[in-house]
């Protein structure tokens, strides 16, 4: 399998231009994948509470507390379930779990 | 025609013989009865060093069948066997191997479910199984359990189909009993079903690739599922060329639906498996006293040759559909309604009889085939009209 495979327009794919059996002929794209979507509450930072001790970050089961230089600057969104993890071990209080509004995320596209 | 050794064996051995000349990477089995022979066979078969597989011993059927899959997902020529109770417990395995289009082979001995237990044949697990995604070959005899098996990985490595088959036989009756077979040289097998070029394998490490993979709700699940149809579809030209192949190279005809006395019939027997035998030489009786009677025998299941068999069933007055298992609350048996629906578009379709025989082992006697002709004649002279399915010899 060809690793320019164009994924694209796969939204438009007749049955007969899948990969057999629903494999993934490329490597690494689970990234692409947005699972963010099955999200009921949202993980919101308070920055003056937060000490950056970077517990969140060491928690998260989906990798999804974003660090730059050291310092925790947001979520990733698109893979963010709400699991609350990150609020549960934060010992300073600095991280909410606020309930999602009605509309889906913006990770739906 | 290929050099071929007459033996004198069982239906269990031949397929184990099959299996060992079709040399798979991998085997996972599990033993139960009436397939062990298969699978303690081929595992001796390993230890003397006679094929180069590995043989996988799990701790179940459920194992046997997961393992197939990883197996053949990474990349290799995977074949299985089982019977029963241990192809219900491959149930969740069956979907995944057809929907992940693996081109595993299992064969099976064809044996009752339970309650009440019971080792012996019927159709029970395998019909169970008829809607998985599999193709699914029957065997009348031992011969045709091996040349079926080896059809079977042709069929299912073919780049237009990529699906698991059953190769199956009848548990004890085609299993256990003595037959006489031709067996091709091993050369001569290598030959026809050739290497197996994996077309996306885990273990192909310069193109990785990732297998079981998620299409839910809004997402792909309904055109894969479409594929499938596709490719299943795809496989009836597939099975009859390589059945016109094989058939050049043994000398021994195949088709998906094989007659006999077909062109005249006025009545017949539609059935599968070893009961064919039977039918056959009553049939053979009968035309001997001027009855035209005809014998349609279905060698391939899935997919149903409708086509075909309504093509043959053309111009007789009354069928009988012989069931060798159970579809309960259902208008026949799961050969019966297939019968029906290919017929359903036919011209001056025949009247059908649907006949729930030999359950649980239960004996096919002539006495019981001849009843089923003299039930034909009565319908086909317009003394008797259809009256529902009839439980053939049960009390």
């Amino acid at each position: 399998m060809s690793k320019t495979w164009d994924v694209s327009d796969m939204d438009n794919w007749r049955s007969d231009q899948f990969p057999n059996g629903a494999v993934i002929p490329v490597a690494g794209n689970s990234e692409e994948y947005s699972t963010g979507g099955w999200r009921n509450v949202f993980p919101y930072r308070n920055d003056e509470k937060c000490t950056q001790c970077l517990l969140c970050w060491i928690f998260c089961p989906d990798t999804s507390v974003l660090v730059k230089d050291d310092k925790v600057y947001d979520f990733d969104m698109k893979h963010c379930k709400g699991c609350g993890v990150c609020a549960k071990e934060c010992p300073f209080d600095a991280i909410e779990m606020v309930p999602e509004g009605c509309e889906l995320p913006e990770v739906k596209k | 025609m290929v050099k071929q050794t007459v033996i004198a064996t069982t239906g269990n051995s031949l397929v184990a013989e099959a299996f060992r000349q079709c040399a798979p990477d991998v085997v996972a089995a599990y033993p139960i009865t009436p397939q062990t022979a298969i699978v303690e066979d081929f595992a001796k078969f390993v230890a003397q060093g006679r094929v180069h597989t590995e043989y996988v011993c799990v701790e179940s059927e459920h194992s046997a069948l997961s393992a197939c899959v990883g197996a053949s997902a990474a990349g290799a020529r995977v074949m299985t066997a089982t019977s029963s109770q241990g192809l219900a417990y491959m149930w969740e395995q069956l979907h995944i191997a057809a929907g992940l289009r693996l081109p595993i082979v299992m064969a099976n001995a064809n044996r009752a479910l339970a309650a009440p237990i019971n080792i012996h044949c019927d159709h029970s697990d395998i019909m169970g199984a008829r809607d998985t995604g599999w193709i699914i070959y029957f065997a009348e005899t031992a011969q045709e359990a091996y040349d079926n098996t080896l059809m079977a990985l042709r069929v299912a490595e073919h780049p237009d189909v990529k699906l698991p088959v059953f190769t199956t036989l009848d548990g004890f009756i085609t299993t256990h009993t003595i037959d006489r077979a031709e067996i091709m040289d091993d050369e001569s097998v290598s030959a026809f079903v050739g290497q197996y070029e994996p077309e996306n394998a885990l273990l192909d490490i310069e193109n990785p690739t990732s297998h079981g993979n998620f299409a839910s709700l809004g997402g792909t699940y309904f055109e894969f599922k479409k594929a499938q149809r596709e490719a299943i579809e795809r496989s009836r030209s597939v099975i009859k060329d390589i059945g016109d192949e094989f058939s050049k190279l043994s000398g021994r005809p195949f088709d998906v639906v094989e007659g006999f006395g077909m062109d005249d019939a006025e009545i017949a027997i539609v059935t599968i498996g070893s009961t064919a035998g039977n039918a056959r030489h009553v049939a053979r009786e009968l035309r001997a006293k001027g009855v035209k009677a005809g014998v349609l025998k279905v060698r391939v299941f899935r997919p149903f040759p409708s086509a075909e068999l309504a093509a043959a069933l053309k111009g007789v007055k009354a069928v009988a559909v012989l069931d060798r298992s159970e579809s309960f609350g259902a208008d026949g048996g799961p050969l019966s309604l297939e019968v029906k629906t290919a017929l359903y578009d036919a011209e001056n379709r025949p009247m059908v009889i649907d006949y729930i025989y030999g359950l649980g082992g239960a004996d096919v006697k002539l006495e019981l085939i001849n009843q089923v002709f003299d039930d034909l004649t009565d319908l086909a002279d317009g003394v008797t009209k259809p009256s529902g399915l009839v439980y053939l010899g049960a009390r």
